[in-house]
């Protein structure tokens, strides 16, 4: 697994639930207390005896723990930068749900052996504002991890959404999406060129 | 009273070969889903092919908005952005715009690769004239190369830096001298053993005469010595145990899953045999021997490194006194009188048999 994904777990466990907790998870999963380097690739057993770890100190089920996880790589303000890249996807909730399609290129394109899941968003045909996310991945977790990021993105952009995970028979995963109001509240605020001031 | 004459906006008079110049990946597509103008470079995705005449749905599929499949509908998606892409291989990706045309004329669709521009761009080789001066994509490609090209460099970057890490620790971990674990890499094993809890017994060994050696036969000869203890200690354990040399002659090994009294009797009776033989040097035979003391962390509920190291520290006095050349396995009561174990008497049975007098 690629290291941007392990350091983005450490440092959930770590912003979440404080320096000790993530030491003590590292430790369970025989991790260094350094733990990841994001620009280096880690052999996805690692991710796994990780999340194992994580599981049995914190008492939670993986995959809220995923969720949470997906929710935090939104919301946290040390991870603006991710937000804002994700928000280039559209003005609005169902633009960016479209873009999502776009997710893995866009992710090659900035990081070349970052290996994100395959995202394919279809529109319901019958009702209004129905729409499923089909999510492959070499990890089943992802999916929960995107039910998370979904969440927070609907509230950036301010859209009253109900999110649902589920299986399929073939080791993807269905995000069943129920848009209710694209505009339910203001969300946060936006523009393309933000990034650059400052720096 | 006149009838006012609403003011009709005027048309725009271009030929098909300016507004190809201008918006190269161009479509125009008549009423009945016929290619009546193609842009020069949208032309060159399809080598080969004439593309006026052809039907637009024969050559493209629309990704969405989704169910758009004739002409009429085509013309409804006026002002949306539209995800396209081609029907034969290598099914290149585009999105696009359409306007409707006036008078009933079809559509304009005005089309860019978007995420995939550099693979489009190998796939149909191409070139920088295929693109207009106003088009960013040919900034996109350089953005691409230039950033990866960094990103490799980076990448070689970090590589040499986390080699240069994982040698640092190393030396940091490691006894200069022997090539042997060093004091600060023994605690942090004792730590990890603790923490994971992992059962291990711990020797500590001490050479017994090595100041004689370094003081008759110098300091050279001393190192030698002290090289050829840390072969045989590495010899007698296993890759997994750890060797550290802790002080001077003073040596403590870990050994993970070996804390039956039998098992580390005999182990520190074959490191005892191996150190005991003469070791030449510079021509000369240096003897030292060791005595060691031992325990185990399945004596304790709760193994603390510091009580562990301690009481080894202690089985390990009661073996200097009770003679050169000897082994004692720490039992609580070794532990009773301090003064007890100082005094004791070569051959005395402190631990009810368990100090272990050599043959």
């Amino acid at each position: 697994m690629h290291g941007l994904i392990n350091r983005a777990v450490q440092c959930f466990l770590r912003d979440a639930y404080g320096a000790d907790t993530w030491r003590a998870v590292a430790a369970d999963a025989g991790i260094g207390a350094n733990g990841f380097e994001a620009m280096l690739s880690y052999d996805d057993t690692l991710t796994d005896a990780l999340l194992v770890a994580a599981v049995q100190r914190l008492d939670r089920p993986c995959e809220q723990i995923l969720e949470d996880l997906g929710t935090f790589l939104v919301s946290h303000p040390s991870f603006e930068g991710l937000r804002r890249l994700l928000r280039f996807g559209g003005v609005g909730f169902v633009d960016f749900l479209f873009s999502l399609d776009d997710l893995p290129g866009r992710g090659r394109l900035a990081v070349p052996d970052l290996d994100l899941p395959q995202l394919e968003m279809i529109e319901d045909d019958g009702t209004a504002g129905r729409y499923r996310l089909l999510c492959r991945a070499r990890h089943q977790g992802f999916g929960h991890v995107m039910l998370g990021v979904l969440r927070a993105m609907a509230d950036d952009y301010g859209a009253l959404a109900l999110l649902e995970h589920r299986h399929t028979d073939e080791d993807a995963a269905i995000i069943d999406i129920h848009l209710l109001d694209q505009r339910h509240a203001s969300g946060r605020a936006f523009d393309l060129a933000e990034g650059w001031r400052g720096g | 009273m006149s009838a006012a004459r609403a003011p009709t906006a005027p048309v725009l008079p271009v030929g098909l070969d300016a507004l190809g110049r201008l918006m190269p990946m161009s479509l125009w597509v008549g009423p009945r889903g016929i290619i009546h103008g193609a842009g020069p470079t949208l032309a060159k995705l399809f080598a080969g092919q004439t593309l006026i005449g052809a039907e637009f749905f024969d050559l493209f599929v629309m990704l969405r908005p989704r169910n758009v499949g004739d002409p009429s509908a085509l013309v409804q998606c006026g002002g949306q952005r539209l995800k396209l892409r081609l029907r034969q291989p290598p099914h290149t990706g585009l999105r696009g715009q359409c306007v409707a045309l006036t008078g009933g004329q079809g559509v304009l669709l005005n089309m860019s690769f978007g995420i995939a521009v550099a693979d489009a761009v190998r796939d149909h080789r191409l070139t920088d004239s295929d693109f207009t001066p106003t088009d960013l994509a040919v900034e996109m490609l350089y953005l691409i190369e230039a950033k990866s090209a960094a990103m490799e460099e980076l990448r070689r970057l970090n590589l040499r830096l986390q080699e240069a890490r994982a040698a640092a620790e190393n030396q940091a971990l490691t006894d200069a001298l022997t090539g042997l674990r060093n004091r600060r890499a023994m605690d942090l094993a004792l730590e990890d053993a603790a923490q994971r809890h992992i059962a291990f017994g711990l020797l500590h060994v001490d050479l017994d005469r090595f100041k004689q050696v370094n003081d008759t036969l110098g300091h050279a000869a001393g190192d030698h010595v002290l090289a050829h203890v840390a072969r045989i200690l590495r010899e007698e354990t296993r890759a997994d145990d750890t060797v550290a040399r802790v002080g001077g002659d003073e040596f403590v090994l870990i050994l993970p899953g070996l804390t039956s009294g039998r098992a580390l009797n005999r182990i520190a009776e074959r490191i005892i045999r191996q150190i005991e033989a003469p070791v030449r040097f510079d021509g000369q035979l240096c003897r030292v021997s060791a005595s060691i003391g031992m325990t185990s962390s399945v004596h304790y509920p709760a193994p603390r490194p510091d009580r562990l190291l301690s009481d080894a520290d202690r089985a390990l006095y009661v073996s200097k006194n009770r003679g050169r050349g000897r082994y004692t396995l720490f039992t609580p009561s070794l532990k009773g009188d301090p003064a007890c174990h100082c005094r004791a008497e070569p051959g005395t049975a402190q631990g009810q048999g368990a100090p272990g007098a050599r043959a």
